[in-house]
């Protein structure tokens, strides 16, 4: 990781999606001793509003707590594109799920698609492991972080005996972006 | 000496969760709430945490109550606390008004969203500071605390509770919600850093007990129910055996009591930080989130050669008066930003007393103040 990393994490409420942010944070503090810190944005509507994430990286404490310039951005709905594309650094790593986003800036961000939930649901059976199959995409995408740093993290979050199943979905998502980046 | 060699422990918590953790440390064992965004995960760690530590837990049947719960509690000798926003907050005030009056310690948080009524649930305000000082009727101490950072939310966490025990009155901690729903890393302080104070009792037999003696300063000793020393408590003026009076010079003295708790105490009590002050030509005056977004938006005037500085009260009430007074004098401009409509500015614009000019930055949409949207006002002071 370069000095300063941003991410945004958008969906809609009961996606799970609040948690991929708390996992990537947490692997920043705990396993790669750097600063993070995440901000959740959600409605009183907890599901079906639209809901995001930002997470901040830093080699130093950080002040300012929310996203002014982000690096990568994942999107899982249309609405969660319109309400939170902004603030975007220009050449943003910007996954979306063509199922779900349709219309999305590409001027100005690096697009990438892939049917994160449609992924899910062949691979894993269960749509709880939507957020590690995504925080695997955004890792295969950009290595901000160090796999096993996340895997940790991903392994101290999850509920005894979902171990062996979040590794897998984690596993599913990085292999998607890998195969992404190469085509 | 601190163990500089030893590292500090580091947690993940969110500004709630820290403020939880932080009250068990300072010694909590008693919590009544009623749940409210964005304050709920407050209660929420409590009621998990308080039973393995011997405490109790209690959601009360509305916010009112649960305001009455912890008074009671705290005269039980218990050090007591309770989470809220901004609807909560203001149901509370009566009864925040009995606590100052009978000088029962107690810890009140409001994690603050946008107001006013119950205006927006799950985003940020910072509108409920003058709440704090005047929402309850008469004249009674107010001590509030604005950490901004959950480093310091911890360490305020326990001043809190400390500050309560010490000068027998409620203390409010006001976190906004961008801070109370973050999650950040927070490095623990070792426990040598960490000073806990409980309240003094009661040094005389329970024959001679008297529960607002003056005899050995302005915070009389207290004594806790059930423990042999039976005494009154009432709202109205009363004199030191707790018993009604309306004594005129009495209720005068009394009530100056009161207030000369804190007034007497300022260098106790009051704490800030100043950031680039020595040559500070531009000065922001920020707590919370807004003093974070702050704190970038002066970096990069700095880098900018524009000799801007920061003062942020982490006791807003009693206000740092003195200090912002003497900084007033030797600035080209005051900036005051603020999650709320000018709550803050009139009492910097009081201080300031037309000894410079004030610009204010004030936004109550629900998203926190940019530091772009300060640096912009720096930058055409």
């Amino acid at each position: 990781m370069t000095g300063h990393f941003e991410a945004r994490f958008a969906a809609v409420g009961g996606q799970g999606i609040l948690l991929a942010g708390d996992i990537l944070a947490e692997a920043a503090i705990n396993f790669e001793n750097l600063y993070a810190l995440d901000s959740p944005t959600y409605t009183a509507q907890v599901r079906g509003g639209p809901t995001k994430v930002d997470v901040i990286i830093d080699k130093s404490r950080i002040l300012f707590p929310r996203t002014t310039a982000i690096d990568f951005m994942l999107c899982l709905a249309q609405r969660s594109w319109d309400k939170f594309g902004y603030d975007l650094k220009p050449g943003c790593i910007l996954l979306i799920d063509p199922f779900l986003v349709q219309q999305v800036d590409e001027v100005n961000n690096k697009v990438y698609r892939m049917p994160i939930i449609e992924i899910t649901k062949n691979e894993m059976k269960k749509m709880v492991y939507t957020s590690a199959v995504a925080l695997g995409a955004m890792i295969g995408l950009t290595e901000a972080l160090n796999v096993d740093s996340v895997l940790k993290a991903l392994m101290k979050k999850a509920p005894k005996g979902t171990e062996e199943q979040n590794q897998k979905a984690f596993s599913v998502g990085y292999d998607a972006a890998k195969v992404l980046l190469k085509s | 000496m601190p163990n500089s060699t030893l590292k500090r422990r580091v947690k993940f918590w969110t500004g709630n969760e820290t403020i939880a953790e932080a009250a068990l440390v300072a010694g909590c064992r008693f919590f009544a709430g009623y749940p409210i965004t964005p304050s709920s995960e407050i209660a929420h760690v409590l009621s998990q945490r308080l039973p393995m530590v011997g405490g109790k837990f209690l959601q009360m049947e509305d916010e009112i109550a649960a305001m009455g719960a912890i008074i009671g509690a705290s005269l039980t000798g218990d050090k007591v606390m309770t989470a809220t926003s901004g609807p909560g907050f203001s149901l509370k005030q009566e009864n925040i008004g009995f606590a100052a009056m009978i000088e029962a310690p107690c810890v009140v948080v409001n994690v603050m969203r946008g107001g006013p009524s119950t205006g927006l649930p799950t985003a940020l305000g910072q509108s409920d500071i003058m709440q704090a000082r005047w929402g309850t009727h008469g004249d009674r101490p107010v001590i509030a605390l604005v950490p901004a950072y959950l480093d310091e939310v911890y360490t305020e966490t326990i001043r809190a509770f400390n500050l309560a025990e010490k000068y027998r009155t409620p203390v409010f901690i006001l976190i906004d919600e961008v801070i109370g729903h973050l999650s950040e890393r927070v490095d623990l302080p070792f426990d040598d850093e960490i000073e806990i104070i409980n309240r003094t009792r009661p040094s005389v037999p329970p024959e001679d007990f008297k529960p607002f003696d003056t005899t050995w300063g302005d915070v009389p000793p207290m004594a806790d129910y059930f423990s042999g020393y039976r005494f009154h408590m009432t709202g109205l003026n009363h004199d030191s055996g707790g018993f009604p009076t309306t004594d005129p010079a009495l209720c005068q003295s009394e009530n100056e009591r009161l207030m000369r708790k804190v007034d007497a105490n300022l260098y106790d009590i009051i704490r800030f930080e100043q950031t680039s002050i020595d040559d500070v030509e531009i000065l922001v005056i920020a707590f919370g989130s807004s003093a974070r977004a702050a704190a970038v938006a002066i970096a990069d005037a700095r880098s900018k050669g524009i000799k801007a500085g920061m003062f942020r009260p982490l006791t807003l009430w009693p206000f740092p008066e003195k200090e912002v007074r003497e900084l007033a004098g030797r600035v080209k401009g005051i900036i005051v930003p603020e999650a709320n409509l000018g709550q803050l500015f009139y009492e910097i614009d009081r201080l300031v007393a037309g000894k410079c000019p004030i610009k204010r930055i004030n936004k109550v949409g629900g998203v926190p103040i940019y530091p772009g949207e300060i640096l912009a006002q720096i930058e055409v002071f």
